[in-house]
């Protein structure tokens, strides 16, 4: 679906964030990107969201992503606060001008499967933290995009909260047939959600470790125990450390 | 109600009536003259037997106050909103506002009523209590506009949203209290510039509030010079309270500032 070959930024500052980043991004995969903070992991998605350009080196689409083709969960649920629950999930559409009718309509049903139908009438502030991120999920599925961009969306919420959204995430992706690109600083999230996990270096940030997750594809809260899962983790968990080490030694020190 | 709620209201109410009770025993004691303190019933006095004559430059006060405060919320909010398309035209505007803001009314109110004319006064006093109301509405009102949680404009920018989709969808919502904290200074802000106006114009061309407390003076008649400046107070608190009202009714379910007022 997408090629992303030597890709480089600089600030305007003349820091370097990416440093030809070399990754393939292919349908219906689940692809988790996992580095040290600082890295350059929200810059990537940023870039790959077409909403900052590269210094160099570029994105190859197959077919690119029209408006509303790329759905983005943001560190934050990042709702407005002005507006209800439904209407926080209809933006997109109405950004599209898409009849008020079937906007409603369309919000409604992935409010429904993220659970919160009963919410749409609340104001985001009346949400838990976890809620808000549900409603942002919906958000950015309601356009039915072929990608979907996730930047640590469960960072700030309770493991608990977390476990139970990790599933939820998991069950969306796979009855809505989209392309997640994941960021997490969790290596055990990113084995337990994906399909493949990039580990990325210290600043600036390389792709250092490509592994492909060979689980089973119905992943339950169960295999968090199996060796098999422990082995990836390891395995995951090696390549960061080697990448963080790569990196100091380029005298960089990870933020 | 709670008690802790009657007591808000009842306690500022209690010590008014006390104080006003105080006043009056003092006067009568002390047998001050009138024109130098009435007693508050002389005032109330005066206010029942002049009432014809002080409702009027009540009117005409109010009416310059809030034509000017409208005035000013939509030229402020108009103004900013140029200013949030384009930075050259704001860096090139923007000092000239500033200029127009501290420069003290009283110094440009004979100017203004020269230019004129004393034969339109009122169009004056409006002006000059635009001039006053009018800063802290732009200047609240460009902060709120710019003032927008970056991660919202990229989620415009992604999902393709037009300059006015961003800005009547996002960076109005955005400012909203922004604007409404500048629309509670500038409403006390016009009847202060409505009031200083009419002191420079004088000399009965406008008989608002303001001339009615000059005349008054010149003529000694205290009791109904404390009867309008009562009056003008009234009005002070009226705009004050009404402000508040909106804000709340307006950012109730939302907006941090009024979390935990029991919407
Ligand atoms: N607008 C900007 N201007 C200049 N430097 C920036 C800007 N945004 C980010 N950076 C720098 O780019 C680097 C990468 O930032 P980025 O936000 O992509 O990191 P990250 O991997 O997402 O980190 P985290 O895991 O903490 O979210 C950081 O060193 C940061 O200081
Ligand atoms: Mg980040």
């Amino acid at each position: 679906m997408l090629r992303i070959a030597g890709l480089d930024l600089v600030w305007p500052d003349g820091r370097k964030a990416l440093d030809g980043v070399d990754l393939t991004v292919g349908a219906g995969e689940f692809l988790s990107i996992v580095g040290p903070s600082g890295c350059g992991k929200s810059t990537l998605l940023r870039i790959v969201a077409g909403l900052i350009p590269p210094s160099a080196g570029g994105l190859d689409w197959s077919d690119a992503p029209t408006s509303g083709g790329i759905g983005f969960v943001f560190q934050e649920p990042t709702l407005m606060p002005w507006a209800k629950v439904l209407d926080n999930v209809r933006l997109p559409l109405d950004l599209a001008r898409v009849p008020r009718k079937e906007g409603g309509v369309r919000a409604m049903q992935q409010l429904e499967r993220v659970g919160l139908a009963d919410f749409s009438a609340a104001y985001p502030r009346e949400l838990s933290g976890g809620m808000r991120m549900r409603v942002a999920l919906a958000r950015a599925l309601v356009t039915r995009p072929r990608l979907l961009l996730l930047d640590e969306p469960f960072a700030a919420l309770d493991e608990i909260t977390r476990f139970k959204l990790n599933d939820d995430i998991l069950a969306l992706w796979r009855e809505a047939g989209v392309t997640a690109l994941f960021v997490t600083h969790s290596v055990f999230e990113a084995v337990y959600l994906s399909t493949r996990v990039a580990v990325m270096s210290a600043r600036p940030g390389r792709i250092v470790a490509d592994i492909a997750i060979d689980l089973q594809h119905h992943r339950q809260q169960s295999m968090r125990t199996e060796p098999a899962f422990g082995a990836l983790c390891r395995r995951v968990s090696d390549a960061r450390s080697a990448g963080m080490a790569g990196g100091m030694a380029g005298g960089e020190v990870a933020a | 109600m709670t008690g802790a709620g009657i007591w808000r209201w009842l306690a500022p109410l209690l010590l008014g009536v006390l104080v006003l009770a105080l006043w009056e025993w003092a006067v009568r004691a002390l047998d001050v003259p009138v024109f130098v303190l009435p007693a508050p019933s002389a005032v109330a006095r005066a206010l029942v037997a002049d009432y014809p004559l002080l409702l009027g430059s009540l009117w005409l006060t109010l009416k310059i106050t809030l034509q000017a405060f409208v005035l000013a919320l939509i030229t402020g909010v108009g103004l900013a909103v140029l200013f949030a398309q384009s930075r050259t035209l704001s860096a090139a505007l923007y000092p000239y506002a500033v200029i127009l803001q501290v420069t003290p009314v009283v110094a440009i109110a004979p100017l203004v009523i020269i230019w004129v004319g004393y034969e339109r006064v009122d169009l004056a006093l409006l002006i000059l209590a635009w001039i006053v109301a009018f800063f802290p509405i732009l200047s609240n009102a460009t902060l709120g506009l710019t003032a927008v949680d970056p991660n919202l404009r990229d989620l415009f920018r992604l999902n393709g949203a037009g300059r006015w989709q961003t800005l009547w969808r996002l960076q109005m919502p955005s400012a909203l209290p922004y604007i409404l904290a500048g629309a509670k200074v500038s409403g006390g802000l016009a009847l202060i510039g409505a009031v200083v106006a009419e002191f420079v114009a004088g000399s009965g061309t406008a008989s608002g509030l303001a001339w009615r407390i000059v005349e008054s003076g010149n003529r000694l008649n205290i009791p109904r010079l404390f009867a309008a400046l009562l009056l003008l107070s009234l009005l002070g608190i009226l705009i004050f309270a009404a402000l508040s009202w909106l804000q709340r009714r307006l950012l109730a379910r939302w907006h941090e500032s009024e979390i935990g007022r029991g919407a």
